[in-house]
Parts: structure tokens; sequence; C-alpha cells
């Protein structure tokens, strides 16, 4: 992957300076770059990782492990396409194993939660299987860790 | 009551610096001459994981054999060059435990060793301690802290056992080519002397790859070669290192070792087998993001129109002062007045005088933010 999305990946908002300052490239280069990688649809959003726990937004979470029927010449990705349309629904993975669509659902609360899975999920002509997994705790999302992090107990000066 | 060979030793000279700079309180260190990275969580389980089994035990005074063929297998894949675990290969307490049991192991009283200058503080007291001569060669920023031919050569008398290399090299962040190196290992042979190479920053060569002396031609018998995994593992704590050389040197320098310090810590020594068996991806990633460093500090002090030689391994910058002050009265009032810390030029030797230290291996925020108060400091030495 090349250097700037490398260093995107891990900091969006770091300033075009700084980038020039560690690829060697120009500032005009590097703007060019990101644009071109932005219009092809490399880099899809720049996105900032909050903890919403710490907001006091406490959403609820759940995991919905899927199982479905797959159709003549469209496999799981008409029912998978459906389900990826809904705002309550951050993410969905064809897996492999006991189940075929794992889905990462949002909600106010467990009843929301309960109610879309119920109303919305399992009643979809495709789905004959629905597995609820609701989330307790977060301990590391989008390769954050969410607890404290380590300190370098370094000393400040050595040979 | 201590013995004269202690007391001509001379604790390092910046002793008090040092003081100062542990004492202050919200400086941005620019002076750690180790890795800001904890050791890579994989490595660490690994120990944990080998606690928790009872590897609590003596091992080998070679090493765990499986880290020994470890080991072999890498630098073979590495340089080309086959040790044979059984008997070339000795694992220490780091690097520093090698480096004094290579010149124990060759050195007799008279024996002159040659070390370039500027190097790392440890280099001329093991020498001392055991009655050698330490012959000091001085290279300079013009080239590149390299030595020549003919630099090393003045230096050479018909008690001149060895000499002593550091590349990628603390302090000053030069690497060699491979012309270099093979002038060097000329003179090495002609004269035959051993090479005592410590390519501790081996894997911080940020421009091509590294070349080990062992692989030139001739060479592997004559070089006494140290590594270990302190620095690209970022695993300083964990004092793991090894000697590469022949048969012979390693069962001297095992003879000693045995008597001193028996082995290194077995939980240590099976961290390092995950590090150099799996250890790769995390290694580059570090490996990245300091040369991510590296080219915003040398940007930026090049702007400040400091004299840099090419700074193309290790994570040291060695900038000359153009003649601001002296390293130590430079270091200090950077310290005191800007809270920056570094590591004065003449720590290292004295034709370090004039120059100072820089590592990069701190944040990047912590370094551009080094980098601006360096700045005011230089401009309010000009008014």
């Amino acid at each position: 992957m090349d250097e700037i999305l490398k260093i995107l990946e891990d900091d969006a908002r770091i300033s075009y300076k700084e980038l020039t300052e560690i690829t060697g490239l120009s500032e005009e280069e590097i703007e060019k770059k990101v644009k071109e990688y932005v219009d092809k649809g490399i880099i899809k959003r720049f996105k900032a990782v909050i903890d919403l726990e710490k907001v006091g937004e406490e959403k609820v979470y759940a995991i919905v492990d899927l199982k479905l029927n797959p159709v003549r010449g469209e496999g799981y990705d008409l029912t998978a396409k459906r389900i990826s349309n809904f705002p309550q629904v951050k993410e969905v993975y064809l897996v492999s194993g006991a189940y075929d669509l794992s889905v990462l659902v949002e909600g106010d609360n467990i009843k929301d939660v309960a109610f879309f899975v119920s109303d919305k999920l399992a009643t979809l002509d495709r789905v004959y299987h629905t597995t609820t997994h609701f989330i307790l705790k977060k301990y590391k999302e989008y390769g954050e860790t969410l607890f404290e992090t380590e300190k370098n107990h370094r000393l400040a000066i050595s040979l | 009551m201590i013995s004269k060979r202690v007391s001509k030793i001379s604790s390092s000279g910046i002793r008090k610096f040092f003081d100062l700079v542990l004492g202050a309180e919200d400086v941005i260190s620019l002076g750690v001459g180790e890795p800001d990275f904890i050791t890579p969580w994989e490595i660490r389980e690994s120990a944990i994981y080998a606690i928790e089994k009872g590897y609590t035990s003596y091992t080998s005074n070679y090493g765990l054999l499986e880290l020994r063929k470890a080991i072999s297998k890498y630098i073979y894949d590495k340089h080309g060059v086959s040790y044979n675990y059984e008997n070339e290969i000795l694992v220490t307490s780091g690097v520093s435990e090698a480096y004094d049991l290579a010149i124990r192991t060759i050195t007799d009283p008279g024996d002159e060793i040659i070390v370039v200058e500027p190097s790392y503080v440890a280099y001329k007291p093991c020498i001392i301690l055991v009655d050698g001569v330490a012959v000091s060669l001085p290279t300079s920023i013009e080239n590149n802290f390299v030595p020549t031919y003919e630099e090393i050569e003045k230096k050479i008398t018909d008690k001149t056992k060895a000499i002593v290399l550091n590349y990628p090299n603390n302090p000053t962040g030069a690497i060699l080519d491979k012309k270099q190196m093979e002038e060097i290992a000329d003179v090495v042979v002609n004269h035959d002397l051993i090479l005592i190479s410590d390519e501790i920053y081996e894997d911080l060569t940020y421009n091509g790859k590294h070349i080990s002396f062992s692989s030139l031609n001739g060479m592997k018998d004559r070089t006494i070669l140290l590594n270990g995994f302190s620095k690209a593992y970022a695993m300083t704590g964990w004092r793991v290192g090894y000697i590469a050389s022949n048969k012979e040197i390693i069962e001297g320098a095992v003879k000693i070792h045995q008597y001193t310090s028996i082995c290194a810590p077995i939980m240590s020594q099976m961290a390092a087998i995950e590090a150099i068996t799996n250890g790769n991806n995390t290694k580059q990633e570090m490996i990245d993001e300091y040369n991510r460093r590296r080219r915003i500090i040398v940007g930026r002090l090049k702007e400040m129109g400091l004299n840099l030689s090419e700074t193309k391994g290790a994570f040291y910058v060695f900038p000359s002062l153009n003649g601001y002050l002296g390293s130590e009265e430079f270091s200090e009032r950077l310290l005191k007045e800007k809270k920056v810390a570094v590591v004065p030029g003449n720590a290292f030797g004295d034709c370090g005088e004039g120059f100072i230290r820089i590592s990069y291996a701190t944040s990047r925020k912590n370094l551009i933010d080094a980098a601006d108060r360096i700045s005011e400091f230089l401009n309010s030495l000009k008014e």
C-alpha cells in the first residue's frame, strides 16, 4: 500500500505539510494524490473513531448472525444488500461456518435492537434463522484499543 | 579501594548533564538511545506463556538451541553466511555483554584495539578493563563519519589486534556502502586483524539493504559479528543479543560467559525466538515509522541551516552546531531555555565536540515540537 494511504489510515487529520515532510513529496503532489484516492473511491471517507461511552452517548450494539437460503443466480447478494441499506446496520459480512451473514446492528436501547431484528431482519424472505448477541463491552474497535493504553517507561536520556 | 584499571575509566563525562535531564520536568527528550515503542504484544505474550509453562531455569551456556537455530537461519537468509548453531553462535545478555566478551576473548595486555569515533560509549572502557589499549580513530562529517583505508592504516602498529566498527552507527546514523566495506575489509585482511562489527542497528537501514561484514570475501573467520534484539524489535529491557563468529572465538567467549553470566534469561530467549521467527511484520512497521520521522527531523535541521552528514541508519542524527556554542553548553542551554534534551556530541569521543546527537525514536508530534523549539533557540543565539 502507498505510504500516504498507510499514514492516512492511521491519522486522517494529518496536515499536508507534515505529509510533505514525511514523504519528501511536494504539497501539490500530495494534494493531487489524495484527491485521486478520493475520486477513485480508494479513500471512502475520513472518519473519527469516537469512544461513545466517554461521550455519555450510550448506544446498544448487537452482532446478529443470520442463516439464509441463497437465491439462484444471486447467491446471498440480494438479501445482504437489502440488509446493508438499513441505517441501523453498521457492518455486514458474508461468513463461512455455521452462519451465512454476520451483521452489526446499532440501536438506542435493547428493545430497539430486538424489535429491529425480529421485525426487519428475521422477517426477510430468505432469512430462516437469527441469533442475536448483544455487545456488553467494547475493548477494541477499528484497530484501536478502547481501554487505557500502556506507557513506555524508558528514562529521559540514555546512550 | 578500587583497582587502577577501574579508576582509569572515566564515568561518562556528561553524567552531570544526565542528572540535569533526569531532574527536569516537561522536557521533550531527543536524548534516548532506545525505541519509544513497547515490545510488540505477540513477543511479550510468548514470554508470559513461557513463564506460565515453567520456563524459569538456566539454559545452555550457548543459549537455547532453538534460538541459536533461528539466529543461524536468520543470518543465512539475510546475508548468505552460514554459522553453525552448535558452536558458532552464542546468545548473550544484550550486545553489551557480547561486546565485552569479544574484547576479553581476543585481547592480551598491551594489545591495541582501534575504535572508530564518534562511538558508542562502552567500546573504550571495556578495552581498558582488560589492560588493552584503546586507539581512537576520529572520523569527520566530511567523510560521513566513515574512516578511509588510509586513516585506518595510519593507526595500525604491530600491536594492533582488532578494529571495532558500528554501522549503522550510534551516534551518527551513518551507514556503509559496499565499496567502503570492501576497503575496510582489505585493511583487516592485509594486516591480519580481527573485525568486531556491532550491527545492532542492522535493520534500521533506510537506504538499500544492510550488508554484513561477515558476508564479504574472506571475512567470516575474521569477523566477530555482534547483534541482538533490542533495537529492531524494541526489546531493550529483555537483554538478548548474540555473537556469531568462528568456533575458536565462540568457544573462548563461552568460557567467560559461563562463569560471569551463565546465560541470558530464559523467558527473554523464548521471546526472542518469537521475535526472530514471526516478528517481521511488526518490525517493519516500526522501521517505516522511524524512516518517516527521519525525513521530518533531517528536513527540519537542514531548514535551520545546520550541517548534517548523510543519515541513513539507526535512529540518530548528528548535526554540527556550526560553531554556535560547544556541545555541552548548547545542550545545557537548550534544556534550560527550551526544555529539549539532546546528547552532547563529545560524549561519544573528542571528535564529537561541536555536535549533538538527536534521537528520533520519539513520536512525530514530539519531534516537530522539539524542532520548533530548537529553531527558536538557534534564532535566539543569532540575535
